[in-house]
């Protein structure tokens, strides 16, 4: 991403300060990683596995080279480093070696000079695989009756949550199991990377979309065999992200075909590869029994958790380790006993997607508390009330729940926003269910509410120091800031100028490009930015901005602890003194650098006690749903919803975020999901793997509870991706309000319903 | 490979007699779709949109008979005279795609293509529609269900194109509906588009996405034409409407896939059928 200068009005914290690259993105010229090209380049391409589970006992790449134009073709033999790759275990190969693990896995990659090229090329290659039945039943890793089928075994993670006074009973008791289904992140800006060999092979460059450079780099040293300095990443311009981009994709492949060639190269996924190219959303049966008084009163809950992780590890563990912490939900419970078990299977791999294991907690969390309400004759509002959270609070693990936590609140002032109208008599033929295939008429529709809300950690768990750095420099009334923070369209580009306009004073910010030339700024994801990198952005300015007070005070004889921002205007309390910012730092400069690190978390124990997690936020939605039920189709009119946000920063920022994420999660309680037989991948396009349109997307009433949590550095809660997780529950909730059926799994079928 | 563009019928039907491998874009949104996943050895393409002939309709009001070129587009259909003439056409038009795609796409393209799940079939199945056909060698015209051969298969010789579609136009009621898991831009899972022909009390129904090509009805045609007044068009019992959409989904013949299973299919265009009818005869 290039260099963006920041219009130069007073966009300062708490205003809805528009995108710098919003023009550009709306016109069309914003560029993508896709779109950057260099003299000489040559594409890369990669060669996948058809086979879930298969040997392979030759690989021949003879009649590929020989294809004029292609340049060279790397296999497993080819990494001079480490042959694996991972977030947290390194389980996966760079390239597949001996066997193949899941459909997709790559063997092979192909440099050439164009990409047909590539394509004929890897046409050519010739694998020679014995095709084994795959083990795509994650229960059979958790019984061990099937044979490893890699060497670190079949259980990615087993994790048990031992919680007060496990022989407790309670009087209502309602217990379930519940399935999620797998989704896809579907990005809209496919992954793409161009790598730029050093002249001396001893390193390259590479501009690549990604949430994590730091990460991306370490990864791609490892397996290249260089130190880690020899590795520049520049973040290329990215659409989008929710978890797909913190996994390694093309980044090894492309650095290995430049060292190789010694040219620039490009690699880019098209959208049926990027289905196979990155990890997706596990997929999981939860089963729940909730016990509880005659009043409604949780008193304990009892729960087994599966996860299908896929092939390899990726971040399965952490995923795990957030839906075993989150299965009691915002809600008081005192005993509990969970087994989670997140297992490795021949399907593809699954990771990290927003939400990240509060999404399949919350849909079994939720469902369970309309059963109980139903159980105790409560309705679905007045059992969550009764049950919500309060700050001071324990979770499960033990952990007390030191954040700001207005569940109640955000349950009533989501309960308190108006119902949408009731439908006319003659609707709108495209507002009803069935859209624009005109299905339905008036007389065919039912209308039903349900609700959902959810408990979502901040940050990374488990003792990881996930610290983000940024630096600020204050040049003659100019800041510019550098940090490698990921913008994957959250809007910290937006947010950081926020940040320096409010606390130095200034007007024009100056964002550079975001590289490894600066410390890392840890993910984007898992809630953070706002919190760590806003954190260390206010931090770095913050120092500067003592540093120009100490100026003014010696240059004006004054105590520099009295002086601070007034507007432009550097003020002294008592009055004697206002000078303009860009006056005061007229010819000179001033930078500074700061880390923020969250506070320190730990490991849970065996019995899954442990201050894991750093940090939470909350939020509640109320879905209202029209649906045919005789032929089970379904339209969301609206989501109302309350979300615990601290302090809004940009307020149109958090309802961007709020409105995705809501499409998101609708996506998930009607709609997305990528079908498997047999570890077979059925829909890897966008014919198939269906995401919500403009006409399925519900009017959307949002409130943001402005608690200040004193924790966060700006206040602020990370707001990302609470708004995808109790809206899938909420709408399967109204779904069965409207037909009674049971719906006990998400995505809802139109067969679930009628049939 | 080489693309011509052709800007008459007789040089398009020249180029598809002199180039052995030709093939035909339209609107291409079926056919770029299949390239970009490499499911063509590209040779020659003769592409259609200059060829005037092709872009036009025209109604015989003596005859009371339409014909609408096979390049004429969705976007075409959704609004104006075509959709009062048609407004079933009208209705299968705006389900297909999004806007983008019905500025593009043609009938013509949906003919060629032959997908049991193309939404202008079963209205041009249902409106008993005439498929004109030429070559170099000459003309042909066949009725619609004697070109839809099976999925994706349909009688087109190798150097023949679709030069229109011709239909009466009938005084009645005829409506489409299409069943998708998304509420708009989704391949049908099931589809029914049903014209009651209030001159002749007759009803046609064609069915879409369950089976291996477009299904007309015939049985239940026949029996909705002895158990009920379609010229009058009135009083429908419940029961009728209910007994017309078993019968008709008895006449589907679905699969599982991954879209659907054969058993919502089955159910889904029984209940379009009923509603369909129901539709056509409230007044
Ligand atoms: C995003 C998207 C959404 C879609 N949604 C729908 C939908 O909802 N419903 C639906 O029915 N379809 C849908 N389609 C498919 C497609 O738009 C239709 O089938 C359309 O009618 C194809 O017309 P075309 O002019 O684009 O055909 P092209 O792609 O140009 O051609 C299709 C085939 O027909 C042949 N052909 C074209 N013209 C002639 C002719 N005159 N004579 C003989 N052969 C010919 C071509 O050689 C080719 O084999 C969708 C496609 C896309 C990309």
């Amino acid at each position: 991403m290039s260099t963006s200068v920041v219009r130069t009005r007073r966009d300062t914290l708490g205003t809805s300060a528009l995108r710098p690259d919003g023009g550009a993105k709306v016109q069309g010229s914003f560029a993508f990683s896709s779109d950057v090209w260099a003299d000489n380049m040559l594409w890369g391409a990669t060669l996948r596995s058809p086979h879930p589970y298969a040997r392979i006992i030759s690989i021949d790449t003879s009649e590929a080279i020989k294809i004029a134009g292609v340049e060279t073709v790397l296999t497993a033999e080819d990494v001079p480093g480490k042959l694996t790759y991972g977030l947290i275990d390194s389980d996966q190969p760079v390239f597949a070696s001996g066997v193949v693990r899941y459909m997709g896995e790559p063997v092979a990659a192909v440099a050439a000079d164009h990409p047909e090229t590539c394509r004929r090329a890897l046409a050519a290659i010739r694998v020679e695989y014995e095709v084994l039945e795959p083990h795509v039943n994650p229960e059979d890793s958790i019984s061990g009756s099937v044979p490893p089928i890699h060497p670190n075994g079949n259980l990615l993670r087993h994790q048990r949550i031992v919680c007060g006074d496990t022989s407790v009973t309670g009087p209502v008791m309602v217990e379930c199991e519940y399935e999620i289904g797998m989704q896809d992140q579907a990005f809209l800006g496919l992954e793409a990377a161009l790598a730029i060999p050093d002249s001396d092979g001893g390193g390259l460059e590479m501009i690549v979309a990604t949430q994590w450079l730091h990460e991306d780099r370490k990864q791609i040293a490892l397996c290249l065999g260089l130190p880690e300095e020899n590795i520049r990443l520049t973040l290329g311009g990215v659409g989008g992200a929710f978890g797909a981009r913190e996994d390694i994709s093309l980044q090894v492949h492309a650095s290995l075909l430049a060292l190789r060639t010694g040219r620039p190269i490009k690699m880019q996924y098209s959208r049926e590869e990027s289905f196979f190219g990155h990890v997706h959303r596990h997929p999981a049966k939860i089963w729940v029994r909730h016990h509880a008084s005659n009043d409604g009163m949780i008193l304990k809950i009892e729960a087994r958790m599966v996860f299908d992780g896929g092939a390899y590890a990726s971040t399965s563990a952490a995923v795990l380790i957030n839906a075993v912490t989150h299965i009691q939900g915002p809600y008081r419970c005192a005993n509990a006993i969970v087994d989670g078990f997140a297992a490795r299977t021949n399907n593809p791999p699954c990771g990290a997607m927003r939400g990240f294991g509060v999404v399949q907690a919350c849909f079994a969390h939720e469902s369970q508390m309309d059963k109980l309400a139903q159980a105790c004759g409560l309705s679905p509002v007045e059992i969550r009330l009764r049950n919500a959270m309060r700050t001071g609070d324990r979770l499960i693990t033990g952990q007390p729940v030191e954040s700001v936590a207005p569940v109640e609140r955000c349950i009533r002032e989501t309960d308190a926003i108006a119902l949408p109208p009731q439908m006319t008599s003659s609707p709108h033929e495209l507002s009803l269910p069935g859209g624009s295939g005109r299905t339905a008429d008036r007389s065919h529709i039912v209308r039903g509410i349900g609700w959902g809300v959810s408990i979502k950690n901040l940050m990374y768990s488990e003792t990881f120091d996930d610290y983000a750095t940024a630096r600020c420099r204050l040049d003659n009334g100019v800041v510019t800031l550098k940090f490698a923070t990921s913008e994957v369209g959250q809007g910290f580009v937006t947010l950081a100028p926020q940040i320096a306009r409010s606390v130095l004073g200034v007007d024009t910010v100056i964002v550079d490009p975001m590289d490894t030339t600066i410390g890392s700024a840890g993910s984007t994801s898992a809630s953070r930015q706002t919190w760590m990198s806003g954190g260390a952005v206010d931090g770095a300015c913050r120092l500067v901005r003592e540093r120009l007070f100490e100026h003014v005070a010696q240059q004006h004889n004054l105590d520099p602890l009295q002086l601070e921002i007034d507007d432009t205007d550097i003020i002294d309390t008592r009055g004697t003194l206002r000078i303009s910012v860009s006056k005061a730092s007229a010819g000179v400069a001033f930078e500074e650098t700061f880390e923020h690190h969250h506070r320190p978390t730990e490991d849970l124990d065996e019995n899954g006690q442990g201050n894991c997690h750093v940090a939470f936020a909350f939020v509640a939605h109320r879905a209202v749903v029209d649906v045919d039920t005789e032929l089970g189709l379904v339209k969301v009119v609206q989501i109302a919803t309350a979300q615990d946000v601290g302090r809004a920063l940009n307020p149109l920022s958090v309802l961007g975020q709020i409105e995705g994420g809501i499409a998101q999660g609708l996506g998930l309680a009607v709609m997305e999901e990528i079908l498997m037989v047999n570890g077979i991948v059925k829909n890897p396009s966008f014919t198939d793997y269906l995401l919500p349109t403009a006409l399925d997307a519900p009017d959307v009433v949002a409130i943001l509870i402005e608690e200040p949590d004193p924790q966060a550095p700006l206040g602020a809660k990370g707001v990302g991706e609470p708004p995808c997780i109790s809206v899938t529950p909420a709408i399967a909730a109204a779904i069965r309000d409207a037909t009674g059926r049971a719906i006990t799994r998400v995505p809802v079928r139109p067969s679930d319903i009628c049939l | 490979m080489s693309i011509h563009i052709p800007t008459s019928l007789d040089d398009a039907l020249a180029l598809l007699h002199e180039l052995p491998q030709v093939q035909l874009l339209a609107g291409g949104t079926d056919f770029m779709v299949e390239v970009n996943f490499n499911k063509h050895d590209v040779h020659d393409v003769v592409a259609l949109r200059r060829v005037t002939e092709l872009q036009q309709w025209h109604h015989d009001e003596t005859t009371n008979t339409v014909t609408i070129g096979a390049g004429v587009v969705y976007a075409e259909m959704e609004h104006g005279e075509l959709a009062t003439l048609f407004p079933a056409l009208a209705e299968a038009a705006r389900t297909v795609g999004s806007p983008q795609i019905r500025a593009a796409g043609t009938l013509g393209g949906n003919l060629g293509t032959c997908s049991p799940a193309g939404d202008g079939l079963p209205v041009l199945f249902a409106l008993d529609a005439v498929v004109n056909l030429a070559s170099h060698r000459g003309t042909r015209s066949l009725p619609i269900g004697e070109f839809m051969l099976g999925p994706k298969r349909n009688a087109l010789a190798q150097d023949e194109l679709v030069v229109s579609i011709s239909m009466k136009t009938n005084s009645g009621w005829q409506g489409y509906a299409k069943v998708g898991t998304r509420n708009a831009m989704v391949i049908s899972v099931a589809s029914a588009s049903l014209v009651l022909d209030t001159v002749s009390g007759t009803a046609r129904i064609a069915l879409g996405s369950v089976g291996p090509t477009i299904i007309r009805c015939t049985q239940a045609e026949q029996w909705l034409q002895t158990h009920y007044d379609i010229s009058a068009r009135k009083d429908l019992d419940e029961a009728i409407a209910t007994e017309f959409g078993l019968r008709v989904s008895q006449e589907s013949r679905p699969i599982d896939d991954h879209r659907s299973t054969a058993q919502y299919r089955r159910h889904a265009v029984g209940v379009l059928a009923k509603r369909l009818l129901q539709r056509g005869c409230v007044q």
